[in-house]
């Protein structure tokens, strides 16, 4: 095993400096100049002009600029946000908790629904449950989430009033982060009503973050329990007059949710690419939405630091899930 | 979009093949119902000049931001209303319809070709080049995808040639990864040695011998990348960097018209549910594929 | 869905219990994140909301809802008579804020103001490049490194600053952001600590509130400063709530989550006026929508020619359908509510025959033209993409066939600042002091030809009036000589003046005393709430 996971990290390395050169590049290439960038509506002198350029290194051949660049990284520094001149890495780390939160209550929901749903579905097979529960899965997976995220809110934060309309928390409450995850900090600070008004302020994000995934994972699960259900050793312990609901729960489910959980942890990917969308969408202050405003800003540090991160996460994510996977199944393992 | 299901069944399967595959397909209800709306869709796309009322450019300027027409503010010239600067919007919608399918279908093709290319020279050839070719892929995947193709878009330039472009080259690490797998597991089957023991050279192999193989879970994949790509394309014009104004690309079409979400609802509620009605066809087609092609779930 | 329910009345519930046991506080939905606290290298309007208007004060102020200069932390001063020497009188006993992390020993004095503007010319200070890659953007904007011969704290309560040059707008410029007085005190002590950066992020002013916290993109918290020079404000409490899109802060505005909000979507007024619960204030803005020709390309070159263009354009369409009545036709460079204002300019006709005629006449059939857009929001045109449609379908109407031309922000306005630009571009102005020559001068001057004179067009006579008005303090010469810059403007038209924006407030009917700046910006100074 120790093997396996050597080799697996040993893969990645080169892919690793592929993203940094990918990030790199990237910025190098974006259109428009990082010091005008910076300047307001009177622009900047010529000769100011020649010393900022060469106070970021933009005078240096782009080769040595890569290597400055790679090293002060490998240092843990990944450099300044142009515009706010704090360490990228400073924000990132503000703004993380409430993505990771998001997304974990994104998934939660989606897992607590979906689950039940594609098990039910596989068990009641063809009936109206069932092909009700996938519609509206392939509607849920079919959606635009940007759109969908408009509709909740006209309807139950414009028209019914029941939700917050944006914002993680209602702002009579003034509590200094001390994880950064507004639910378990409100609990820390044993505020009951702060809590319950953070989650308020969660699950219409969490619900349209959700949508995919619920809709993915519910297809999954049906589908695999459909699969086992269909399997020699169901069908035996099935005719050796077993009840059908301990059939599903001894021996059905958990060999179902083993590829579940491979879905599950694959979506984590693709929740931080759809929290781009759903935190503009609510102005949540977290990951996606800062590095969209840094692209329309063009502030390139945090462009290209950001980039770096967020596939290094995606990547450490992928991996855990790989290994976790080889750990449940040893069959991965040998090939 | 029904063009891939023929060579299916002509290169790998006899004519009886084909009606087998039918069958399948024509027995899930859902399948049969995206082709329809799908078929619709695309009509309306070809024909979009002659459906459609008015030209999707020409401005009312006596009837801006008018609600549709059976709202007592509605104006019966106008179906679902009309946008800021008084352009019918069912006529945008219909000729929108070009846009989204023309997106789709340029993205999976250039995905396709790119991808199949890349995956079956990685799986044919292995070793380094099987190397080279997968760390790639797993450099452009470990972006999240959207953030990826946001950043591309801004490279090359806001447009929605530029985004069909970015969202391509996101979406073919997933047809690479796909062939390659297939290819691996068929090129050591009698019937490649037996071609490669007759003389074929490497392309013969890898196109004509081995890859009608694996189209299968290509088609799938291509039908699941037709709605991503539309998906995707209206998320960057929403975020201003795919079509720009004043093309009448749906996704477009939402991010100019948000600012009107409380005063007119109407601008935003129909492009966005034109682009969840073709989605969901096209993944209703996909689904009914799937099952058709797929022999595992077809037993149980 | 029982469980939901009764989690929402008890949030409604304790909502409600928190508000009353809490003290006044004004939440502020504002637009955007400040980059950081330090007014002096800033210059988006909303850095200057969340500092410069908070935190800090300057030696003189605008008056409230105008643009005339006031006494502020200077309670006097003099000047010489060549207009050269500028003598302030402090205000005695102003208190610096005590925070965590400073706590004053003395009150402020001249040496504060010294060093508050040296650290923005002196480049051998370590202030001058204290943040990584920063530019003091308006001081050198405002040309103040050309204009400043020296400053001198001639006693704690005297500041002398003499000028190289006669500047009419010197005591305006003094009343901007940038000018914000700062506390050297604790800037020695920060360089003594090696921690420069800080002076960005724990900010110490003499301004009516203090700094509690920042949530990065999140909020910004307040405090009424007790010992404020003024006196303590009204509420205790003001709160930042950063929201940048427009519609939502509308929804916020609406759902009771803020009490005010600037920069409303124009789609949104009607419903935040049907609103009984709000107001919505409404005022001038001091700034300019237009489109510059480039004065040097043929056909544009011909004044008849760019005037048949004007003509050709429906102005009062693209007011309606993008400025969405929050604008008005602009027939001067300068906003109305400026003064030298030439009430006595004709508007803009719309006449497309007419414009045909005298295009025809001219030798014009066929033209082709790129037509820039701007690709952001700005205050001056919400929306540059939809103007350049409706003007690109009215063009046609005369027979010119415009392309649509867009680029990123910085890099359009860097190409179109090109001599050899093709067609119109559309860009536009927020003033910064209220002073005439900031739009002139700064906009049409020969000398800003490649700067910020997108028009390339260098003329005589307006050249005299506008450099003559500059140096003269005489007021009624002033006005004279400006009323002559907008004749001569207008007769040449190197620029189509398409509108100026008006600034929109929607607040709380509980909210109080709040005055519209013309200046666009957000002071929540002398703001009360009613309970």
């Amino acid at each position: 095993m120790l093997n396996f996971v050597l080799r697996r990290i040993a893969l990645l390395i080169p892919t690793i400096i592929g993203i940094s050169i990918c990030a790199f590049a990237f910025v190098r290439v974006l259109p428009g100049d990082p010091i005008l960038a910076m300047a307001g509506q009177h622009g900047v002198s010529p000769e100011r002009y020649e010393v900022l350029r060469e106070q970021f290194g933009y005078n240096l051949p782009i080769w040595q600029q890569y290597f400055n660049y790679l090293g002060s990284v490998l240092q843990g520094n990944f450099g300044n946000s142009l515009a706010t001149k704090r360490p990228v890495i400073t924000e990132f780390m503000t703004l993380f908790p409430a993505t990771v939160e998001l997304a974990f209550c994104a998934l939660f929901f989606a897992v607590i629904i979906g689950i039940p749903a594609g098990i039910f579905a596989a068990i009641k097979r063809g009936s109206w449950f069932d092909q009700a529960a996938m519609g509206v899965a392939l509607t849920g997976y079919s959606m635009p989430i940007f759109w969908w995220g408009l509709l909740l809110i006209i309807f139950f934060s414009g028209y019914l009033g029941w939700t917050p309309v944006s914002g993680r928390i209602a702002l009579s409450f003034f509590l200094r982060p001390i994880t950064g995850f507004m639910l378990i900090d409100t609990l820390l600070y044993g505020n009951w009503p702060a809590f319950v008004s953070a989650l308020r302020h969660l699950i219409l994000p969490a619900i349209v973050l959700g949508t995919i995934p619920l809709a993915v994972i519910a297809r999954q699960t049906r589908s695999a329990m459909l699969e086992v259900l269909g399997e020699d050793y169901v069908r035996t312990a099935k005719a050796k007059g077993m009840s059908p609901r301990r059939v599903v729960n001894v021996h059905a489910l958990r060999n179902a949710l083993i590829p579940v959980i491979t879905t599950i942890g694959l979506q984590i990917g693709l929740l931080l690419g759809g929290a781009i969308l759903t935190e503009t969408i609510f102005t949540w202050p977290g990951i996606g939405k800062w590095m969209i405003d840094s692209i329309f800003k063009r502030d390139y540090v945090v462009v290209q630091s950001g980039l770096l991160i967020i596939a290094l996460i995606v990547m450490a994510v992928n991996l855990i899930v790989d290994l976790l996977y080889a750990l449940i199944n040893p069959r991965i393992r040998v090939k | 979009m029904t063009i891939p299901v023929e060579p299916v069944a002509t290169t790998t399967k006899p004519i009886s093949g084909l009606r087998e595959f039918w069958y399948y397909f024509s027995v899930n209800r859902g399948a049969l119902i995206g082709l329809t709306v799908f078929a619709i869709l695309v009509l309306m796309a070809i024909f979009a000049p002659l459906i459609a009322p008015y030209s999707p450019d020409i401005q009312y300027r006596d009837a801006l931001l008018k609600p549709p027409s059976w709202d007592i503010n509605g104006d019966p010239r106008f179906f679902l209303g009309t946008d800021p600067v008084g352009r019918d919007i069912l006529s945008r919608l219909i000729h929108g319809a070009r846009y989204s399918l023309f997106i789709g279908f340029f993205v999976v093709v250039g995905a396709l070709f790119v991808g199949v290319i890349l995956g079956a020279l990685a799986g044919y050839f292995g070793g380094w080049v099987d190397v080279v070719i997968m760390r790639i892929m797993d450099i452009i995947l470990a972006f999240p995808s959207l953030l990826l193709a946001l950043v591309l878009v801004a490279i090359l330039g806001p447009g929605l040639f530029n985004a069909m472009i970015a969202i391509a080259i996101v979406l073919q690490p997933h047809f690479a990864r796909l062939v390659r797998a297939a290819v691996m597991a068929e090129k050591n089957r009698e019937y490649v040695t037996a071609a490669k023991l007759s003389g074929a050279g490497h392309l013969r192999l890898m196109l004509v011998t081995i890859l009608p193989n694996c189209l299968g879970p290509i088609i799938v994949q291509a039908t699941l990348s037709f709605s991503n790509a539309i998906l995707d394309a209206a998320a960057l014009g929403f975020l201003g960097m795919g079509a720009q104004p004043p093309t009448p690309e749906w996704g477009t079409m939402l991010a100019t018209a948000r600012e009107f979400i409380l005063k007119a609802p109407w601008v935003v509620t129909f492009p966005g549910l034109a682009i969840l009605i073709t989605v969901l066809a096209i993944n209703l087609i996909g689904d009914g594929l799937r099952d058709a092609l797929d022999p595992k779930l077809k037993r149980s | 869905m029982k469980l939901m329910t009764t989690l929402l009345a008890a949030s409604a519930l304790v909502a409600l219990t928190a508000g009353a046991a809490q003290a006044k506080q004004l939440v502020y939905c504002s637009e955007a994140s400040p980059a950081h606290f330090d007014p002096g290298p800033l210059t988006g309007g909303n850095d200057f909301d969340a500092s410069s208007h908070t935190i800090y004060n300057r030696l003189v102020d605008f008056k409230p809802g105008t643009t005339e200069v006031i006494p502020s932390l200077a309670e006097s001063w003099e000047i010489s008579e060549d207009g050269l020497e500028y003598t302030f009188k402090l205000r005695p006993g102003v208190k610096f804020h005590t925070q965590p992390y400073f706590t004053p020993t003395r009150d402020l004095t001249a040496e504060d103001v010294v060093f508050s503007f040296e650290r923005q010319m002196d480049e051998e200070s370590p202030w001058f490049n204290y943040l990584e890659g920063m530019t003091w953007d308006y001081f050198q904007g405002m040309d103040m490194p050309k204009y400043i011969a020296s400053m001198e704290a001639v006693d704690d309560l005297t500041f002398k600053l003499t000028l190289t040059e006669p500047n009419a707008p010197m005591l305006a410029n003094l009343a901007m952001d940038f000018a914000a007085i700062v506390s050297k005190e604790y800037a020695d002590q920060l360089e003594a600590s090696g921690d420069l950066a800080a002076f960005s992020t724990q900010p110490v002013g003499t301004g009516p509130f203090q700094l509690v916290d920042y949530q990065l993109d999140t909020v910004i918290r307040y405090q009424a400063f007790a010992d404020y020079w003024e006196g303590k404000q009204p509420i205790d409490d003001l709160i930042f709530a950063i929201t940048t899109d427009a519609s939502v802060r509308a929804q916020r505005l609406i759902a009771g989550e803020c009490d005010i909000m600037p920069y409303p979507a124009p789609a949104d007024l009607e419903a935040l006026q049907a609103d009984e619960d709000l107001t919505v204030v409404e005022g001038e803005g001091l700034n300019i929508g237009y489109i510059s020709y480039n004065t040097t390309e043929a056909p544009f070159d011909n004044p008849e020619v760019r005037k048949a263009l004007t003509m050709a354009i429906d102005k009062s369409a693209i007011i309606e359908a993008v400025y969405q009545g929050a604008g008005q036709d602009a027939k001067n460079l300068i906003p109305p509510t400026m003064w030298s204002y030439d009430d006595a300019t004709e508007a803009d006709v719309y006449d497309p025959e007419e414009a045909k005629r005298i295009l025809e006449e001219a030798g014009v059939t066929d033209l082709t033209t790129d037509l820039w857009a701007i690709p952001v929001s700005r205050p001056y045109n919400p929306n540059g993409q939809r103007v350049a449609e409706l003007i690109q379908a009215d063009w046609a109407a005369v027979g010119v066939t415009a392309n649509i031309v867009t680029y990123e922000w910085t890099e359009y306005r860097e190409r179109g600042k090109q001599a050899d630009r093709k067609g119109p571009f559309m860009i536009g102005w927020t003033g910064d002091n209220g002073d005439p020559d900031n739009f002139f001068a700064t906009l049409f001057s020969c000398s800003a030809i490649g700067v910020s004179n997108y028009s390339s067009w260098c003329n005589d006579d307006f050249e005299a009036a506008i450099q003559a008005a500059k140096t003269t303090s005489d007021q009624e010469e002033r006005i004279e000589l400006y009323t002559t810059a907008q004749e001569i403007f207008k007769a040449e038209e190197p620029a189509i003046t398409l509108a100026h924006s008006k600034v929109f407030m929607p607040m709380k009917k509980t909210v109080l005393n709040y005055t519209l700046s013309p200046l666009g910006t957000h002071s929540f100074r002398y703001v009360d709430v009613q309970e």
